[in-house]
C-alpha cells in the first residue's frame, strides 16, 4: 500500500514529539490504544487554565505509521483551539487531510480519541484542583 | 553505493536465477510440444526435458524419479498430500497430526478435512518453534493416517528434527509428509535417511519460475498410495492430471540442481551475511529479541538466510515505512488483513505487544554483504527515531511494567 505525501510527511518529520509533565495541573493526558494491539497513542496538552486555549501539545505514539501521522497532526490541529473546539474534532477530518486508505481509519479513531482522553483528564484535574482545600506547607 | 530498493524477502519469494530462465527458455517456443504425445518430435522433446527432470529432482533428494509428481507449488503439494491420504486411507483411520505453526497450506487444508468429519490434533511447539518428540509419540493413536510436520519454518526459520520425527512415524506405522518448500535446496534433505513418505517442493522458493512444483510420494517400504485431487487425462500416473507445464518442470529441476551444486559455499556465505546482521543489531540496540532458534547457538537448527527480529516498543509496519527501500515482511497485525499479528510468533508464546514489532529478514543468493551492512544502517536509524517517539519505549525506560499498565481497549 502506497502512504500519501502528507504521512510520509509527519511520519518524517514529525511535528511536537515529546512529554509534558503529567502531574502539572494545567497539562491534561490522554493515553489510549493497548501494546497488544499495536497500537499506543499517548496525547498531552497544556492548557490555559483562564482562556482554556489549547497553549501546546505534545504526542509520543507507538503504532503504523498513518497513526503517527494521525497524532503528529492532532497536535498541529488543536494547538490554539480552545478545549470545547478540539473536543469537537472528528477523526474524519484526519482521515481527509491525510489521504488514509480505508484500512487505516481506525488509526485515525485513535487520534480522536486521544485527544478526548486528554482534555478530560484535564477537566479532572482542573475540577480536583478547584475542590481540594488549601493546605498548609 | 548499494542500488535501491534491495530485495530481502526470500522467505516469500525468490528472484529467478538466469540460468535457470535459460533453461527453460527454449521450452516455451521452440519445443513447445505435449509430453504426452508419444507419436512425434514434439512429444518426445517435451518429455525428454520432464525426464531429465523428473531425474534430476529425484537425485537431489535421493528418491526415484517414479517417486515424483509434478504440481503447481506447494500449495497444491500438500493439499494432495494431506486430502490424497485422508482420502485413501479413510478406512485405515480418520486422525491427522500438524503443528499450529504449519503453512496455511497445510493448516487450511486440515481445516477443510475437519469440516468434512475427519479429526486433527494441532501440535503446539515451544518457544524456539520446535516440536516435542514425546508429545508427537503420545498424539498418534491407531486411527492416526498422516502425520504432517514442516521441515522448515517460513517464518521464523526453525528446521524441525525430521529425522526423528520420521522414524517415529514409521515405528508406529503412520505415514510422514513434510512440507520442505523452505529447506529443500537450502539444507540437506534426503528422503531416505530422513524418513519422509511425502514431501512438497516449490519452484518459486529456489530461485526458480513461479506456478510449478512437486510432491515426493514414497513407492517402497512403505508404499504410499494417494487419491488424485485434480481428475482428468490421467498424468504422473493419474496422481495428477493435467498437460505438464514443461518449461516450469525444467526450471524447477534447473533451480534445484543449482541449490544443491552451490550449497556447500552458498549456505556458509548467506549464514555469514545473516549471523554477522544479528550481531551488527545487537551491537547497536538494546531491547531487541530473536525468534525462533539463536542462529550463532543453534546454526544447524535455523535456516542459513533466515532472521527473524522483534525491535520492543516499535510497531512493524511503521519501521518498514522507515526502511522503505529495503523489502522485508513483519509479523505485525498493521501489515495484514485479518488485524491479528503472526499466529506463528502466538504459538512460540511470544507476546502480542512483541509480535507486532517483528521484522523478518530472507537473505539469499543475491544479496551482497553492502547490502546488508545498509540494511542494518537504516534499520537501526529508523527503529531510534521510532522508539524517539515511541511512548512504549520511554515509560519501559522509566521503569514502568507496562504489563501493569491498565490499557484501554479499543
Ligand atoms: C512453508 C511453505 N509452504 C507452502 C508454501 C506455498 O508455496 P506455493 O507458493 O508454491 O504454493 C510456502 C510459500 O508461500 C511456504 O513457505
Ligand atoms: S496502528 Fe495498526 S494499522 Fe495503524
Amino acid at each position: 500500500m502506497a502512504y500519501s505525501e502528507k504521512v510520509i510527511d509527519h511520519y518524517q518529520n514529525p511535528r511536537n514529539v515529546g512529554t509534558l509533565d503529567p502531574n502539572d495541573p494545567s497539562v491534561g493526558t490522554g493515553l489510549v490504544g493497548a501494546p497488544e494491539c499495536g497500537d499506543v497513542m499517548r496525547l498531552q496538552l497544556r492548557i490555559n487554565p483562564d482562556s482554556g486555549v489549547i497553549e501546546d501539545a505534545k504526542f509520543k505514539t507507538f503504532g503504523c505509521g498513518s497513526a503517527i501521522a494521525s497524532s503528529s497532526f492532532a497536535t498541529e490541529m488543536i494547538k490554539g483551539k480552545t478545549v470545547d473546539e478540539a473536543y469537537e474534532i472528528k477523526n474524519t477530518t484526519i482521515v481527509k487531510e491525510l489521504n488514509l486508505p480505508p484500512v487505516k481509519i481506525h488509526c485515525s479513531v485513535l487520534a480522536e480519541d486521544a485527544i478526548k482522553a486528554a482534555i478530560e483528564d484535564y477537566k479532572k484535574k482542573q475540577e480536583s484542583v478547584a475542590h481540594a482545600e488549601p493546605v498548609a506547607q | 553505493m548499494v542500488k535501491l530498493p534491495i530485495y530481502l524477502d526470500n522467505n516469500a519469494t525468490t528472484r529467478m536465477d538466469e540460468r535457470v530462465f535459460e533453461a527453460m527458455r527454449p521450452y516455451f517456443i521452440e519445443y513447445f510440444g505435449n509430453a504426452a504425445s508419444r507419436n512425434h518430435e514434439f512429444g518426445w522433446k517435451a518429455e525428454e526435458a520432464v525426464d531429465w527432470a523428473r531425474e534430476t529432482i529425484a537425485k537431489s533428494i535421493n528418491a526415484d524419479p517414479k517417486e515424483i509428481v509434478f504440481t503447481s507449488g506447494a500449495t497444491e503439494s500438500d493439499n494432495l498430500a494431506i486430502k490424497g491420504i485422508a482420502e485413501m486411507y479413510a478406512s485405515k483411520g480418520d486422525h491427522i497430526i500438524t503443528l499450529t505453526t504449519e503453512h496455511k497450506a497445510v493448516l487450511d487444508t486440515c481445516k477443510a478435512l475437519e469440516r468434512r468429519g475427519l479429526r486433527v490434533t494441532y501440535l503446539p511447539v515451544g518457544k524456539e518453534g520446535f516440536v516435542d518428540l514425546d508429545m508427537l509419540r503420545d498424539a498418534i493413536t491407531d486411527k492416526t493416517v498422516l502425520v504432517t510436520i514442516m521441515h522448515a519454518n517460513n517464518e521464523i526459520g526453525v528446521i524441525q528434527d525430521i529425522e526423528s520425527i520420521g522414524k517415529l512415524c514409521h515405528e508406529k506405522g503412520v505415514i510422514f509428509h513434510t512440507d520442505s518448500t523452505q529447506s529443500i535446496g537450502k539444507v540437506p534433505f534426503d528422503v531416505q535417511k530422513m524418513n519422509v513418505d511425502l514431501a512438497s517442493l516449490s519452484g518459486h522458493k529456489i530461485y526458480g519460475p513461479k506456478g510449478v512444483g512437486a510432491l515426493y510420494v514414497r513407492k517402497k517400504s512403505p508404499r504410499v498410495k494417494l487419491a488424485s485431487q485434480m481428475d482428468g487425462g490421467g498424468h504422473e500416473r493419474g496422481m495428477r492430471s493435467g498437460t505438464l507445464n514443461v518449461p516450469g518442470i525444467v526450471g524447477l529441476a534447473k533451480a534445484l540442481e543449482i541449490c544443491i551444486e552451490e550449497m556447500p559455499t552458498e549456505t556458509k556465505r548467506v549464514q555469514g551475511m545473516r549471523d554477522k546482521m544479528w550481531m551488527d543489531f545487537q551491537a547497536e540496540l538494546d531491547e531487541i529479541y530473536i525468534n525462533g532458534p539463536d542462529p550463532i547457538e543453534k546454526p544447524d537448527r535455523r535456516l542459513p538466510g533466515n532472521l527473524n527480529v522483534s525491535f520492543a516498543f516499535v510497531e512493524g509496519e511503521a519501521l518498514m515505512m522507515g526502511i522503505k527501500d529495503i523489502a522485508v515482511s513483519s509479523g505485525s497485525a498493521c501489515t495484514s488483513a485479518s488485524l491479528e499479528p503472526s499466529y506463528v510468533l502466538k504459538a512460540l508464546g511470544v507476546g502480542e505487544d512483541l509480535a507486532h514489532t517483528s521484522i523478518r529478514f530472507g537473505i539469499g543468493r543475491f544479496n551482497t554483504q553492502e547490502e546488508c551492512d545498509y540494511t542494518v544502517k537504516q534499520v537501526v536509524e529508523a527503529v531510534k527515531h521510532l522508539r524517539d517517539m515511541s511512548p512504549l519505549y520511554e515509560m519501559a525506560k522509566m521503569g514502568i511494567d507496562l504489563k501493569s499498565v491498565a490499557w484501554a481497549a479499543h
